[in-house]
């Protein structure tokens, strides 16, 4: 229900009433200092206004504990409000192993998202109520943010490299999405709305007209870029075997390792040069200026599905290296 | 009650003929002068210049945002007058406002001194000032720049095709005059002191303002740099800050910010040195705890190099830095708060005159107030996840930057006025105007805060239907804001010809800058005081000054 | 004359009132000590009104010296202490490009490299050694206006001068052969060395910040040659002497910080 003058925003996700109640225990505690310097100000200025008895002010030596309890006392409370805050902090940013996943692409002047299932939408965003949703969001151009008022979340969208961000809406209904960065003429206009739905009715929106799942379209590309022929599901292909490669610690040829997320591989795709595997031959084109935001996250969701079991690696930390080693050196 | 029974006492020089003011005559007696009051003066028509053309941005921003479409400005216009509005008023206004005008007239003067060290470099300051100026003007004639004044990469960069380079350029000169005045003040302050002048014997003004030059001298050269590297990336199209070619963007933000955080204490510690003296002047009293004011002074100074990045929590900095960036950002609270309550303190018992400093002294408090206290709500990382970048953070700023520092700018001019030009301002026409923007400032800026948490981002041109009331609250504050922002410039105006002399010394104050006469002679002083009392010695100065009436 | 004597008296007094008042604590003696403040300054002013007394009056100035300060030993603290926070100052604006030159070394280790691999390191120890002469030379010439050495300090002056020129000209040098090589950042960039194109964008960077830093060095060496060439006209016209030598040595401050910069952009840009 919203009125026509809010002055409080609706609370729609779970972290939600945390954000408020450290809010309104902020508004409690700095209102009453504030009040207390207030009245404190006017009644001196008040009750020792200059009248010709008081012309001479009275000299007070000032005692040193004052001094010190308006020192210490504070620095505690400031810690404590560090604390509070920190503690909501962590739990904005800890996403929830079981979270829906769900791709979020910001452009001048619009939000792009992309489900699992492979529906796209501009500027809207339906989501089912009380379920964990990961964002992960990457810009094509400037620096956006991604906000949503009544799930009290927000985190900038940076070019050339993801990022995420979760909530789980508690209400259904439709709450507005702002862009908080501003991102040049259009940016009062990169707005849109997030429609919170019941599961039984998300499934249903899911059900109509997508063409086939993010992972699916993204085996296609796979074809069309040509990667499975270097990429291919045995120890012998030039590249190093995707499956189960996703979240995993690969070693590097300078020996140093690198965990296997969606920075890593978005990197490895537009520039594979930077962090080669370990007994790989640096010998992949780069794919920067083919491969579009939007097809890169089919992308990443195909080797996120690739499933692990498969192929016949079995160290997976190891991921394909020292099975390639020892086939041939050249490979990438 | 105003002109009190000290009143007008010219108990330490009688009044001269001649002054700083009828010293010389021409136009080219104030270009080429390296008298400390004249650039002073120069500083001071050239800020509130400065500061009316920001506030015309200011205000067609509010006239905008009087309706939820964008139908005043196309939304080009409005992000250009946003932009414009940010800069001129953060590099041409507020930072030069009190240390470069008001601290340049009365800093040599509370030291007992004959100028700054560097009265040549003073002047070259003014110089360097106006040639950046001159670049933010033409800026505003040819077309405007769309940035934000933070000239957020890889948009001010790649993206931008407005005058990204002019205005850079622009703000890195004027970068150099805030440069060399820091240096310049800190030199005077260690060099030039009077004899008997000790370091705890300086009235609170020069601890601020030594605070504010030390930033000044070690955030600016950061800022520099940075604009460099923009205006490097932007002309030749290397990619420093671009992600496109192998840069990071958030690398620029904190260099960016490493500047422009400690800028907000450039801004605000010049304010709280006015407000120190106007406290002790106005209540008789020596300030509260001086010497815990004095290094919550330098506190701040230091402390506020190690905030920058709270400016990114939601930025994409790890959540361990922003922790230890959260925790700092609560240190940095603690002199604030022992300032406020310090100067609190002071009108305890104390002899609190209801002039027109005073009046915007228990403002500044007020307001300051709540500027530092939603400063807590920012800095505690949970609830600035949701309130960052929205009208919040605005109605925060907003509340230091005019709350406080014009608040004290205000108190500054109203309380040396009768040194500088030697005239009494309107006493009425003062406390109305003080009224009219105590009230208007409140109008505008309070609903910005409730608007900011219900979820309306900064810089929106066009905006949700919901938020209405507030916005229109808002703007009609704003024109009660520009009413008593218009007022003085006639009553002081009018004042230079026809307000009351005011003698050396009209409010019955100590400091060195009320024993020469007013307005000061060229050397400011005929004779080097030496002084032998701590700051705000009132209680013996004014029964030695007694004595003197009787003598 | 009588009027002068009365001021000096006046002076004499407060110097005395100076020296009770450290002797005194300023709680006890502070009323006291208001009065006869108050009272030395009204009797002063009143016979301040009928004279003007300048500075100038009270013994013969330097002619050096400037008006505002009370001696010269006053005017050299200020300066010298000027020179130093203006290196503070230049610290930091240095500090801030190699911030970002840290980061990015970091992040492109293996383009470092190939681009501090290119660079000629013999050249750039060689103008190390110039420049490290250049400072004993400054260092010289800073001795010898301070023991009034007129001719010695004006080839002194020049000798540093001359070094600080053969080091402009041989980064004119450098910078052209860069140039010519493509290796000015920007449009026209080739850098074909490895022949592996993923280091380009690293080695742009890294000769981005070259030319920045190497850049902003060269421009504090010529504006250090312009002040140089001042220095040399005014010890020429033997202003310097053991009483008054600070812009020699306020000059030597600044020399020796530039040369200091270039002593780590030298290791930090050729050799690591």
């Amino acid at each position: 229900m919203r009125s026509d003058f809010p002055l409080f925003p609706e609370q729609a996700s779970t972290v939600a009433p945390y954000v408020d109640a450290l809010y309104l225990f902020l508004v409690g505690i700095t209102g009453l200092v504030s009040l207390l310097i207030w009245i404190a100000v006017f009644y001196f200025a008040i009750k020792y206004r200059r009248r010709p008895e008081n012309e001479l002010a009275e000299e007070i030596e000032p005692p040193q504990m004052l001094e010190i309890a308006w020192t210490v006392i504070p620095a505690i409370i400031f810690v404590g409000i560090f604390v509070a805050g920190a503690w909501v902090y962590f739990h904005i940013n800890r996403v929830p192993d079981d979270a829906l996943d769900i791709y979020a692409t910001g452009r001048q002047w619009m939000w792009k998202f992309q489900h699992p299932s492979g529906q796209r939408e501009i500027n809207t965003l339906h989501v089912p109520v009380n379920r964990p949703i990961r964002i992960t969001m990457a810009s094509e151009d400037v620096i956006h943010s991604l906000w949503f008022p009544v799930f009290r979340v927000k985190a900038d969208v940076l070019p050339n490299r993801y990022r995420t961000m979760w909530f789980e809406a508690t209400k259904t209904g439709r709450f507005h999405i702002f862009c908080a960065e501003y991102c040049g003429t259009q940016h009062s206009g990169m707005i849109g709305w997030v429609e919170v739905m019941e599961p039984t009715a998300y499934q249903r929106w899911l059900a109509g007209g997508a063409e086939g799942s993010l992972a699916s379209q993204g085996e296609k590309l796979f074809q069309k870029y040509a990667c499975h022929t270097c990429h291919t599901n045995e120890a012998t292909g030039r590249g190093p075997i995707l499956a189960g490669l996703y979240g995993k610690q690969i070693q590097l040829t300078n020996n140093s390792r690198v965990l296997a997320d969606d920075n890593y591989l978005r990197e490895s795709i537009l520039n594979p040069q930077a962090k080669i595997a370990a007994g790989f031959q640096p010998i992949m084109p780069t794919f920067q200026g083919q491969v579009n935001e939007e097809e890169l996250i089919k992308l990443l969701a195909y080797i996120r599905s690739m499933p692990a079991a498969a192929p016949v690696v079995a160290p997976p930390t190891a991921s394909a290296g020292p099975a390639a080693t020892q086939n041939k050196g050249t490979v990438q | 009650m105003t002109p009190s029974t000290l009143h007008d006492v010219r108990f330490i020089e009688p009044e001269k003929t001649r002054n700083y003011l009828n010293e010389d005559y021409g136009v080219f007696s104030w270009l080429l002068t390296k008298d400390h009051k004249r650039i002073g003066i120069l500083y001071l028509l050239s800020v509130t210049l400065l500061f009316f053309v920001g506030g015309f941005f200011a205000f067609m921003l509010r006239l905008e945002l009087l309706t939820p479409e964008g139908d005043l400005l196309t939304s080009d216009t409005y992000n250009k007058f946003f932009t414009l509005h940010g800069i001129v008023m953060i590099f041409f206004f507020l930072i030069p406002a009190i240390p470069a005008a008001l601290g340049n007239f009365i800093l040599p003067l509370m030291l007992g001194a004959k100028d700054l060290a560097f009265p040549k470099i003073n002047l070259l300051s003014w110089y360097i000032y106006m040639t950046g100026a001159i670049f933010g003007i033409y800026v505003i004639v040819t077309g405007g720049v769309d940035t934000g004044w933070t000239f957020y990469t890889p948009f001010s960069t790649q993206y931008s095709n407005t005058h990204v380079f002019a205005t850079t350029l622009g703000a890195f000169i004027t970068g150099f005059s805030s440069i060399l005045t820091g240096l310049n003040f800190i030199v005077t302050i260690h060099r030039m002191r009077a004899p008997g002048l000790t370091w705890f014997r300086l009235p609170l003004f020069v601890w601020s303002m030594y605070a504010t030059s030390l930033v000044m001298l070690l955030a600016t050269p950061v800022l520099a740099i940075t604009l460099f590297l923009l205006m490097l990336e932007r002309t030749l199209g290397v990619g420093i800050f671009d992600p496109a070619l192998g840069g990071d963007p958030v690398l620029y933000q904190h260099l960016f910010w490493f500047y422009s955080h400690p800028a907000v204490y450039i801004m605000i510690l010049p304010a709280m040195a006015v407000i120190s003296e106007c406290v002790a002047a106005f209540t008789r009293k020596k300030i509260f705890g001086y010497k815990f004011v004095a290094f919550a002074s330098l506190a701040i100074a230091f402390l506020g190099f190690l905030v920058w990045a709270h400016h990114m929590f939601v930025a994409g900095i790890s959540v361990y830095s922003a922790m230890i960036f959260s925790f700092l950002t609560m240190l940095v609270a603690v002199p604030s708060a022992i300032k406020v309550f310090n100067w609190t303190a002071t009108m305890y018992r104390a002899s609190v005159s209801w002039q027109t400093p005073m009046l915007y002294v228990m403002g500044f408090i007020g307001l300051f107030t709540i500027g530092g206290v939603t400063g807590l709500f920012l800095g505690a990382m949970g609830v600035d996840v949701h309130v960052h970048d929205s009208y919040f953070v605005v109605a925060h700023f907003h509340y230091i930057m005019v709350g406080g520092t014009v608040m004290g700018y205000l108190a500054g001019i109203h309380y040396w006025w009768p040194k500088i030009t030697g005239r009494m301002y309107p006493e009425w026409w003062a406390r109305l105007s003080a009224l009219l923007i105590f009230v208007g400032f409140n109008l505008t800026f309070f609903p910005q805060f409730l608007v900011g948490y219900v979820g309306m981002p900064r810089r929106y041109h066009a905006y949700a239907p919901e938020f209405q009331v507030l916005n229109v609250l808002s703007t009609a504050g704003a024109t009660v804001l520009a009413a008593g922002y218009i007022l003085p410039m006639f009553y002081l105006f009018w004042s230079l010809w026809y307000g009351r002399k005011a003698g050396s010394n009209p409010w019955g104050a100590v400091g060195l800058e009320w024993a020469t006469s007013s307005p000061p002679p060229k050397e400011n002083f005929h004779v080097t005081p030496v002084v032998t009392w701590d700051a705000y010695d009132y209680p013996a100065f004014l029964k030695a000054m007694r004595e003197t009436q009787n003598v | 004359m009588s009027e002068r004597q009365g001021v000096e008296m006046q002076n004499a007094e407060c110097k005395m009132q100076k020296e009770i008042l450290h002797s005194a604590s300023p709680d006890v003696a502070g009323p006291f000590l208001h009065f006869a403040f108050c009272i030395c300054f009204s009797a002063a002013g009143a016979e301040m009104t009928a004279i003007e007394p300048t500075h100038e009056d009270h013994h013969a100035p330097h002619p050096f010296l400037q008006h505002h300060f009370e001696d010269l030993g006053q005017q050299h603290e200020a300066s010298t202490l000027g020179m130093w926070m203006f290196l503070a100052t230049e610290i930091l604006f240095f500090g801030g490009v190699l911030c970002a030159y840290f980061v990015y070394r970091g992040m492109y280790h293996d383009a470092w490299k190939a681009g501090s691999h290119h660079q000629n390191w013999m050249i750039g120890t060689g103008n190390t050694a110039v420049l490290i002469g250049s400072s004993l030379t400054m260092a010289l010439a800073v001795w010898a206006a301070q023991l009034g050495r007129r001719k010695l300090t004006v080839i002194m002056l020049t000798l540093t001068l001359i070094l600080g020129s053969v080091f402009l000209g041989v980064k004119m040098y450098e910078y052209s052969e860069h140039i010519h090589e493509g290796l000015f950042p920007g449009k026209h960039f080739t850098f074909v060395e490895h022949n592996n194109p993923a280091l380009t964008p690293g080695v742009q960077l890294y000769m981005t910040f070259y030319f920045a830093l190497t850049g902003l060095h060269a421009l504090h060496m010529v504006i250090g040659a312009g002040l140089l060439i001042w220095m040399i006209w005014r010890a020429w016209a033997g202003h310097f002497g053991p009483e008054y030598y600070g812009p020699v040595e306020v000059m030597g401050l600044y020399w020796h910080f530039v040369d200091i910069v270039w002593i780590f952009l030298f290791p930090l840009l050729y050799l690591v």
